[in-house]
Protein backbone atom coordinates (compact mmCIF):
# COMPACT_ATOMS: atom_id res chain seq x y z
CA UNK A 1 0.00 0.00 0.00
CA UNK A 2 1.72 3.24 -1.05
CA UNK A 3 1.30 6.14 1.51
CA UNK A 4 -1.86 7.71 -0.93
CA UNK A 5 -3.45 4.67 -0.34
CA UNK A 6 -5.74 5.52 2.48
CA UNK A 7 -8.58 3.36 3.19
CA UNK A 8 -11.25 5.43 4.96
CA UNK A 9 -10.32 3.79 8.42
CA UNK A 10 -6.44 5.58 7.70
CA UNK A 11 -8.54 9.00 6.59
CA UNK A 12 -10.90 8.55 10.19
CA UNK A 13 -7.32 7.74 12.17
CA UNK A 14 -5.58 11.08 10.86
CA UNK A 15 -8.57 13.22 11.33
CA UNK A 16 -9.81 12.00 14.90
CA UNK A 17 -6.43 12.67 15.89
CA UNK A 18 -6.25 16.44 14.41
CA UNK A 19 -9.32 17.02 16.20
CA UNK A 20 -7.87 15.53 19.47
CA UNK A 21 -4.96 17.42 19.16
CA UNK A 22 -6.80 20.75 18.71
CA UNK A 23 -9.24 20.04 21.84
CA UNK A 24 -6.14 19.22 24.13
CA UNK A 25 -4.59 22.28 23.24
CA UNK A 26 -8.03 24.34 23.99
CA UNK A 27 -7.71 22.58 27.52
CA UNK A 28 -11.45 21.08 26.64
CA UNK A 29 -9.95 17.21 26.85
CA UNK A 30 -7.29 15.85 28.74
CA UNK A 31 -5.33 12.99 27.46
CA UNK A 32 -5.19 10.60 30.23
CA UNK A 33 -8.89 11.11 30.66
CA UNK A 34 -9.83 9.53 26.93
CA UNK A 35 -6.94 6.92 27.91
CA UNK A 36 -9.39 6.05 30.73
CA UNK A 37 -12.68 6.28 28.87
CA UNK A 38 -10.96 4.06 26.46
CA UNK A 39 -9.96 1.48 29.38
CA UNK A 40 -13.00 1.55 31.19
CA UNK A 41 -14.92 0.37 28.56
CA UNK A 42 -12.57 -1.82 27.13
CA UNK A 43 -12.32 -3.69 30.56
CA UNK A 44 -14.31 -2.56 33.19
CA UNK A 45 -18.03 -2.08 31.88
CA UNK A 46 -19.23 -4.83 29.82
CA UNK A 47 -21.85 -7.78 29.86
CA UNK A 48 -20.49 -9.38 33.04
CA UNK A 49 -21.96 -6.73 35.12
CA UNK A 50 -25.34 -7.54 33.90
CA UNK A 51 -24.77 -11.44 33.91
CA UNK A 52 -24.07 -10.29 37.44
CA UNK A 53 -27.44 -8.72 37.76
CA UNK A 54 -29.10 -10.94 36.26
CA UNK A 55 -27.42 -14.60 38.50
CA UNK A 56 -28.70 -12.29 41.52
CA UNK A 57 -31.71 -11.66 39.99
CA UNK A 58 -31.78 -15.57 39.81
CA UNK A 59 -31.32 -16.58 43.52
CA UNK A 60 -32.73 -13.44 45.33
CA UNK A 61 -36.72 -13.15 45.02
CA UNK A 62 -36.78 -9.97 47.24
CA UNK A 63 -33.85 -8.84 44.63
CA UNK A 64 -35.79 -9.97 41.85
CA UNK A 65 -38.76 -8.39 42.65
CA UNK A 66 -36.65 -4.85 43.51
CA UNK A 67 -34.75 -5.05 39.82
CA UNK A 68 -38.22 -5.31 38.14
CA UNK A 69 -39.81 -2.37 40.37
CA UNK A 70 -36.73 -0.22 39.38
CA UNK A 71 -34.20 -1.53 37.38
CA UNK A 72 -31.58 1.65 37.86
CA UNK A 73 -31.94 1.36 41.79
CA UNK A 74 -31.62 -2.34 41.92
CA UNK A 75 -28.83 -2.15 39.85
CA UNK A 76 -26.76 0.59 41.59
CA UNK A 77 -27.18 -1.98 44.30
CA UNK A 78 -24.20 -3.92 42.48
CA UNK A 79 -22.26 -0.90 41.94
CA UNK A 80 -23.34 -0.42 38.27
CA UNK A 81 -24.57 2.96 36.88
CA UNK A 82 -23.61 6.04 34.84
CA UNK A 83 -23.92 7.18 31.05
CA UNK A 84 -26.97 5.28 29.65
CA UNK A 85 -27.76 3.56 32.65
CA UNK A 86 -29.40 6.42 34.18
CA UNK A 87 -33.06 4.71 33.66
CA UNK A 88 -32.64 1.31 33.08
CA UNK A 89 -35.88 -1.17 32.91
CA UNK A 90 -35.62 -4.84 33.31
CA UNK A 91 -38.12 -6.88 31.26
CA UNK A 92 -38.70 -10.25 32.49
CA UNK A 93 -39.00 -13.30 29.93
CA UNK A 94 -41.31 -16.14 30.88
CA UNK A 95 -42.71 -19.16 29.30
CA UNK A 96 -45.57 -17.57 27.75
CA UNK A 97 -43.63 -13.96 27.18
CA UNK A 98 -40.42 -13.14 25.30
CA UNK A 99 -38.45 -9.92 24.88
CA UNK A 100 -36.06 -8.07 22.63
CA UNK A 101 -34.30 -4.96 22.65
CA UNK A 102 -33.49 -2.54 19.75
CA UNK A 103 -32.98 1.49 19.08
CA UNK A 104 -34.58 1.77 15.85
CA UNK A 105 -33.27 5.29 15.51
CA UNK A 106 -29.53 5.07 16.87
CA UNK A 107 -27.72 2.73 18.98
CA UNK A 108 -29.40 3.04 22.62
CA UNK A 109 -28.32 0.56 24.97
CA UNK A 110 -27.73 -0.17 28.53
CA UNK A 111 -23.92 0.78 28.97
CA UNK A 112 -23.18 0.49 32.22
CA UNK A 113 -24.93 -3.46 32.35
CA UNK A 114 -23.84 -4.38 28.73
CA UNK A 115 -21.31 -2.46 27.71
CA UNK A 116 -21.17 -0.85 24.36
CA UNK A 117 -23.18 -2.94 21.48
CA UNK A 118 -21.81 -4.73 19.02
CA UNK A 119 -21.64 -4.00 15.38
CA UNK A 120 -25.01 -6.16 14.91
CA UNK A 121 -27.15 -4.14 17.23
CA UNK A 122 -26.10 -0.81 15.26
CA UNK A 123 -26.80 -2.47 11.80
CA UNK A 124 -29.92 -1.01 9.59
CA UNK A 125 -30.13 -4.65 9.31
CA UNK A 126 -31.23 -5.48 12.60
CA UNK A 127 -32.62 -2.15 13.61
CA UNK A 128 -34.83 -2.07 10.06
CA UNK A 129 -36.19 -6.09 10.44
CA UNK A 130 -36.42 -7.04 13.98
CA UNK A 131 -39.29 -4.33 14.83
CA UNK A 132 -41.42 -5.52 11.93
CA UNK A 133 -40.23 -9.71 11.39
CA UNK A 134 -38.71 -10.25 15.30
CA UNK A 135 -39.51 -14.35 15.08
CA UNK A 136 -38.55 -14.86 12.01
CA UNK A 137 -34.93 -12.29 12.72
CA UNK A 138 -34.74 -14.22 16.09
CA UNK A 139 -34.75 -17.48 14.68
CA UNK A 140 -32.22 -16.54 11.99
CA UNK A 141 -30.52 -15.89 14.93
CA UNK A 142 -30.45 -19.12 16.28
CA UNK A 143 -33.12 -18.59 18.50
CA UNK A 144 -36.22 -20.21 17.37
CA UNK A 145 -39.57 -19.37 19.31
CA UNK A 146 -42.77 -22.00 19.76
CA UNK A 147 -45.54 -19.70 18.24
CA UNK A 148 -47.35 -19.68 21.55
CA UNK A 149 -44.46 -17.43 23.08
CA UNK A 150 -45.13 -13.64 22.71
CA UNK A 151 -42.84 -11.59 21.63
CA UNK A 152 -42.27 -8.05 22.59
CA UNK A 153 -40.07 -5.96 21.05
CA UNK A 154 -38.92 -2.60 23.04
CA UNK A 155 -37.37 0.46 21.16
CA UNK A 156 -35.43 2.51 22.80
CA UNK A 157 -37.12 5.44 21.96
CA UNK A 158 -36.56 7.81 24.86
CA UNK A 159 -34.40 7.94 27.97
CA UNK A 160 -35.40 4.49 28.87
CA UNK A 161 -32.84 1.53 28.61
CA UNK A 162 -33.44 -1.94 28.46
CA UNK A 163 -32.10 -5.16 29.86
CA UNK A 164 -34.00 -8.37 29.23
CA UNK A 165 -33.90 -10.48 32.59
CA UNK A 166 -33.77 -14.51 30.56
CA UNK A 167 -35.04 -17.36 32.52
CA UNK A 168 -32.69 -19.26 34.69
CA UNK A 169 -31.58 -22.34 32.65
CA UNK A 170 -33.01 -25.83 33.32
CA UNK A 171 -30.21 -27.98 35.60
CA UNK A 172 -28.66 -25.02 37.45
CA UNK A 173 -30.91 -25.83 40.66
CA UNK A 174 -27.61 -26.10 43.06
CA UNK A 175 -25.11 -23.30 41.41
CA UNK A 176 -23.86 -20.46 43.43
CA UNK A 177 -24.29 -16.74 41.70
CA UNK A 178 -20.71 -16.74 40.12
CA UNK A 179 -21.32 -20.01 38.05
CA UNK A 180 -25.11 -18.97 37.13
CA UNK A 181 -23.06 -15.40 35.88
CA UNK A 182 -20.93 -17.47 34.14
CA UNK A 183 -23.90 -18.78 31.73
CA UNK A 184 -25.60 -15.53 31.41
CA UNK A 185 -24.68 -13.98 27.56
CA UNK A 186 -24.90 -10.51 26.36
CA UNK A 187 -27.22 -11.54 23.57
CA UNK A 188 -29.15 -13.41 26.24
CA UNK A 189 -29.73 -9.74 27.74
CA UNK A 190 -30.78 -8.18 24.75
CA UNK A 191 -33.26 -10.61 24.01
CA UNK A 192 -31.52 -12.31 20.54
CA UNK A 193 -30.05 -15.54 22.44
CA UNK A 194 -30.98 -17.72 25.74
CA UNK A 195 -28.24 -18.28 28.58
CA UNK A 196 -26.25 -21.34 28.24
CA UNK A 197 -25.90 -24.33 29.63
CA UNK A 198 -23.07 -24.96 33.11
CA UNK A 199 -21.79 -27.46 30.55
CA UNK A 200 -21.51 -24.63 27.78
CA UNK A 201 -20.49 -22.40 29.95
CA UNK A 202 -17.42 -23.93 30.88
CA UNK A 203 -16.08 -23.40 26.54
CA UNK A 204 -18.15 -19.64 26.11
CA UNK A 205 -17.90 -18.94 23.05
CA UNK A 206 -17.42 -14.83 23.19
CA UNK A 207 -19.60 -13.62 20.77
CA UNK A 208 -22.61 -14.03 22.54
CA UNK B 1 -36.61 14.49 10.04
CA UNK B 2 -37.59 12.29 7.84
CA UNK B 3 -34.26 11.08 7.62
CA UNK B 4 -31.83 7.40 6.75
CA UNK B 5 -31.48 6.85 10.54
CA UNK B 6 -35.40 6.10 11.08
CA UNK B 7 -35.06 2.49 9.66
CA UNK B 8 -37.88 1.00 11.29
CA UNK B 9 -39.79 -1.71 9.47
CA UNK B 10 -37.44 -0.92 6.10
CA UNK B 11 -36.98 -3.49 3.77
CA UNK B 12 -33.66 -4.23 1.95
CA UNK B 13 -31.16 -4.39 4.69
CA UNK B 14 -30.63 -8.25 4.09
CA UNK B 15 -29.22 -10.69 7.01
CA UNK B 16 -28.05 -9.76 10.43
CA UNK B 17 -24.31 -10.66 10.19
CA UNK B 18 -22.45 -11.19 13.59
CA UNK B 19 -19.07 -10.55 13.62
CA UNK B 20 -16.58 -13.64 15.00
CA UNK B 21 -14.58 -11.95 18.19
CA UNK B 22 -15.92 -8.52 17.92
CA UNK B 23 -13.57 -6.48 19.98
CA UNK B 24 -14.92 -3.36 21.81
CA UNK B 25 -13.23 -0.87 19.50
CA UNK B 26 -11.69 -2.11 16.38
CA UNK B 27 -8.90 0.03 16.00
CA UNK B 28 -7.44 2.67 18.44
CA UNK B 29 -9.23 5.81 16.62
CA UNK B 30 -12.70 4.46 17.62
CA UNK B 31 -11.92 4.23 21.55
CA UNK B 32 -10.43 7.89 21.55
CA UNK B 33 -13.18 9.32 19.34
CA UNK B 34 -15.83 7.77 21.56
CA UNK B 35 -14.09 8.45 24.62
CA UNK B 36 -13.72 12.06 22.70
CA UNK B 37 -16.94 12.60 21.77
CA UNK B 38 -18.26 11.51 25.71
CA UNK B 39 -15.62 14.17 27.35
CA UNK B 40 -17.05 16.78 25.14
CA UNK B 41 -20.71 16.00 25.96
CA UNK B 42 -19.83 16.09 29.50
CA UNK B 43 -18.13 19.74 29.45
CA UNK B 44 -21.05 20.72 28.01
CA UNK B 45 -20.13 21.30 24.26
CA UNK B 46 -23.39 21.00 22.82
CA UNK B 47 -25.53 18.03 24.05
CA UNK B 48 -26.32 14.28 23.23
CA UNK B 49 -29.38 15.58 21.47
CA UNK B 50 -27.48 17.60 19.26
CA UNK B 51 -24.85 14.79 18.66
CA UNK B 52 -27.80 12.76 17.09
CA UNK B 53 -29.23 15.19 15.03
CA UNK B 54 -25.93 15.78 13.85
CA UNK B 55 -25.54 12.20 12.92
CA UNK B 56 -28.88 12.44 11.28
CA UNK B 57 -27.98 15.20 9.32
CA UNK B 58 -25.34 13.46 7.07
CA UNK B 59 -26.56 12.70 3.63
CA UNK B 60 -28.23 9.56 3.34
CA UNK B 61 -25.68 7.97 1.14
CA UNK B 62 -23.31 9.34 3.62
CA UNK B 63 -25.18 7.58 6.82
CA UNK B 64 -25.19 3.99 4.78
CA UNK B 65 -21.36 3.93 3.45
CA UNK B 66 -19.78 5.53 6.72
CA UNK B 67 -18.95 3.02 9.47
CA UNK B 68 -20.79 3.28 13.22
CA UNK B 69 -17.83 5.58 14.20
CA UNK B 70 -17.43 7.21 10.90
CA UNK B 71 -20.35 8.78 11.53
CA UNK B 72 -19.76 9.73 14.88
CA UNK B 73 -16.59 12.10 13.60
CA UNK B 74 -18.59 13.05 10.90
CA UNK B 75 -21.16 14.61 13.81
CA UNK B 76 -18.20 15.48 16.43
CA UNK B 77 -16.70 17.99 13.74
CA UNK B 78 -20.57 19.37 12.76
CA UNK B 79 -21.45 19.75 16.40
CA UNK B 80 -17.70 21.64 17.16
CA UNK B 81 -17.95 23.61 14.12
CA UNK B 82 -21.66 24.78 15.11
CA UNK B 83 -20.86 25.05 18.48
CA UNK B 84 -17.85 27.50 17.73
CA UNK B 85 -15.42 25.19 19.56
CA UNK B 86 -13.31 23.77 16.48
CA UNK B 87 -13.75 25.30 13.00
CA UNK B 88 -13.43 22.71 10.16
CA UNK B 89 -10.88 24.92 8.57
CA UNK B 90 -8.26 24.71 11.98
CA UNK B 91 -9.26 20.94 11.84
CA UNK B 92 -7.91 21.07 8.04
CA UNK B 93 -4.57 22.61 8.80
CA UNK B 94 -4.13 20.49 11.42
CA UNK B 95 -4.55 17.47 9.45
CA UNK B 96 -1.89 18.53 7.16
CA UNK B 97 0.66 19.45 9.83
CA UNK B 98 -0.10 23.14 9.39
CA UNK B 99 -1.09 26.13 11.01
CA UNK B 100 -0.81 27.28 14.52
CA UNK B 101 -1.22 25.82 17.97
CA UNK B 102 -4.27 26.31 19.27
CA UNK B 103 -4.88 29.25 21.97
CA UNK B 104 -6.91 27.90 25.19
CA UNK B 105 -10.81 28.25 25.05
CA UNK B 106 -13.45 29.62 27.45
CA UNK B 107 -13.37 26.87 30.68
CA UNK B 108 -16.56 25.09 29.77
CA UNK B 109 -19.03 24.58 31.80
CA UNK B 110 -20.09 20.90 32.56
CA UNK B 111 -23.09 19.28 32.32
CA UNK B 112 -24.29 15.80 34.03
CA UNK B 113 -26.07 14.84 30.79
CA UNK B 114 -28.71 13.49 33.12
CA UNK B 115 -32.53 14.14 31.10
CA UNK B 116 -34.82 14.08 34.17
CA UNK B 117 -37.09 16.85 34.66
CA UNK B 118 -39.38 18.38 37.66
CA UNK B 119 -42.61 19.11 35.74
CA UNK B 120 -45.51 20.90 37.67
CA UNK B 121 -48.25 19.54 35.61
CA UNK B 122 -49.59 16.16 35.95
CA UNK B 123 -49.33 13.55 33.39
CA UNK B 124 -51.34 14.01 30.68
CA UNK B 125 -52.06 10.16 30.00
CA UNK B 126 -52.95 7.22 32.36
CA UNK B 127 -52.25 3.14 32.27
CA UNK B 128 -54.70 1.65 30.44
CA UNK B 129 -55.68 4.37 28.28
CA UNK B 130 -55.74 4.20 24.44
CA UNK B 131 -53.68 7.11 22.46
CA UNK B 132 -52.86 7.92 19.09
CA UNK B 133 -49.46 8.53 18.20
CA UNK B 134 -49.85 11.80 15.75
CA UNK B 135 -49.42 12.04 12.48
CA UNK B 136 -45.63 14.28 12.74
CA UNK B 137 -42.87 15.24 9.94
CA UNK B 138 -41.15 18.08 11.94
CA UNK B 139 -37.40 18.51 9.49
CA UNK B 140 -35.71 18.96 12.72
CA UNK B 141 -34.78 16.11 15.44
CA UNK B 142 -37.29 13.61 16.95
CA UNK B 143 -38.05 10.89 18.71
CA UNK B 144 -41.26 9.64 17.41
CA UNK B 145 -40.50 6.68 14.59
CA UNK B 146 -42.28 7.07 11.35
CA UNK B 147 -43.55 3.67 11.90
CA UNK B 148 -45.23 4.48 14.90
CA UNK B 149 -46.85 7.78 13.67
CA UNK B 150 -50.82 7.91 13.01
CA UNK B 151 -50.96 4.29 14.63
CA UNK B 152 -53.09 3.39 17.43
CA UNK B 153 -51.73 2.03 20.90
CA UNK B 154 -52.24 2.13 24.74
CA UNK B 155 -50.36 3.58 27.46
CA UNK B 156 -48.51 0.48 29.63
CA UNK B 157 -46.20 2.65 31.94
CA UNK B 158 -46.02 6.17 32.59
CA UNK B 159 -42.35 7.73 32.60
CA UNK B 160 -41.06 10.52 34.82
CA UNK B 161 -40.64 14.09 32.26
CA UNK B 162 -37.82 14.47 30.61
CA UNK B 163 -35.29 16.97 28.16
CA UNK B 164 -37.62 16.77 24.94
CA UNK B 165 -34.78 15.74 22.17
CA UNK B 166 -37.06 17.72 19.85
CA UNK B 167 -36.37 21.32 20.93
CA UNK B 168 -33.36 20.33 22.65
CA UNK B 169 -31.53 19.46 19.53
CA UNK B 170 -31.56 22.92 18.09
CA UNK B 171 -31.07 25.58 20.91
CA UNK B 172 -34.98 25.89 21.18
CA UNK B 173 -35.03 24.87 25.04
CA UNK B 174 -35.02 21.68 27.33
CA UNK B 175 -39.47 22.25 27.36
CA UNK B 176 -39.55 18.64 29.69
CA UNK B 177 -42.27 16.45 29.60
CA UNK B 178 -43.63 13.12 30.38
CA UNK B 179 -42.73 10.06 28.41
CA UNK B 180 -44.82 6.64 28.18
CA UNK B 181 -44.55 3.42 27.61
CA UNK B 182 -46.71 2.66 24.75
CA UNK B 183 -47.69 -0.91 23.86
CA UNK B 184 -48.75 -1.06 19.70
CA UNK B 185 -49.89 -4.37 18.02
CA UNK B 186 -47.97 -5.82 15.44
CA UNK B 187 -50.81 -5.76 12.75
CA UNK B 188 -51.75 -1.92 13.87
CA UNK B 189 -47.94 -1.06 12.13
CA UNK B 190 -47.52 -3.69 10.04
CA UNK B 191 -51.04 -4.34 8.58
CA UNK B 192 -51.87 -8.17 7.33
CA UNK B 193 -48.46 -8.70 6.50
CA UNK B 194 -47.48 -8.76 10.92
CA UNK B 195 -46.33 -11.80 12.50
CA UNK B 196 -48.55 -12.87 14.93
CA UNK B 197 -47.99 -13.19 18.56
CA UNK B 198 -45.77 -10.02 18.35
CA UNK B 199 -46.25 -6.71 19.75
CA UNK B 200 -44.04 -3.26 20.14
CA UNK B 201 -43.29 -1.03 23.08
CA UNK B 202 -41.67 2.74 22.10
CA UNK B 203 -41.12 5.27 24.41
CA UNK B 204 -43.04 8.40 23.44
CA UNK B 205 -43.07 11.57 24.54
CA UNK B 206 -46.43 13.84 25.67
CA UNK B 207 -46.79 15.59 22.75
CA UNK B 208 -46.27 12.91 20.27
CA UNK B 209 -49.89 11.42 21.66
CA UNK B 210 -53.19 12.30 21.50
CA UNK B 211 -56.12 10.62 23.15
CA UNK B 212 -58.33 8.56 21.29
CA UNK B 213 -61.71 9.78 20.77
CA UNK B 214 -64.74 7.25 21.28
CA UNK B 215 -65.63 7.53 17.75
CA UNK B 216 -62.06 7.62 16.38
Amino acid sequence: MSEYDHGPSDRHALRAEALESLLREKGLVQPEMIDAVVRQYEQDIGPMNGAQVVARAWTDPAYKQRLLHDGTEAIAELGFGGPQGEHIVVVENTSAVHNVVVCTLCSCYPWPVLGLPPSWYKSPAYRSRVVREPRAVLAEMGLALKPEVEIRVWDSSSEVRYLVLPQRPAGTEGLGEAELAACVTRDSMIGVGQPMSPSAAEHPDPDV
Amino acid sequence: MNGIHDVGGMHGFGAVRKEADEPVFHTRWEGRLFALVNLCLGVGIGNIDRFRHAIERLSPASYLTESYYGRWLAALETLLEEEGVVRRSETDARERGEGPPAAMAPAPSPTSGAARRRVDTPPRFAVGQPVRARNLNPPGHTRLPRYARGKCGVIVRVHPAWVFPDTNAQGRGENPQYAYGVRFGAEELWGPEAEPGTAMHLDLFESYLEPVSDEG
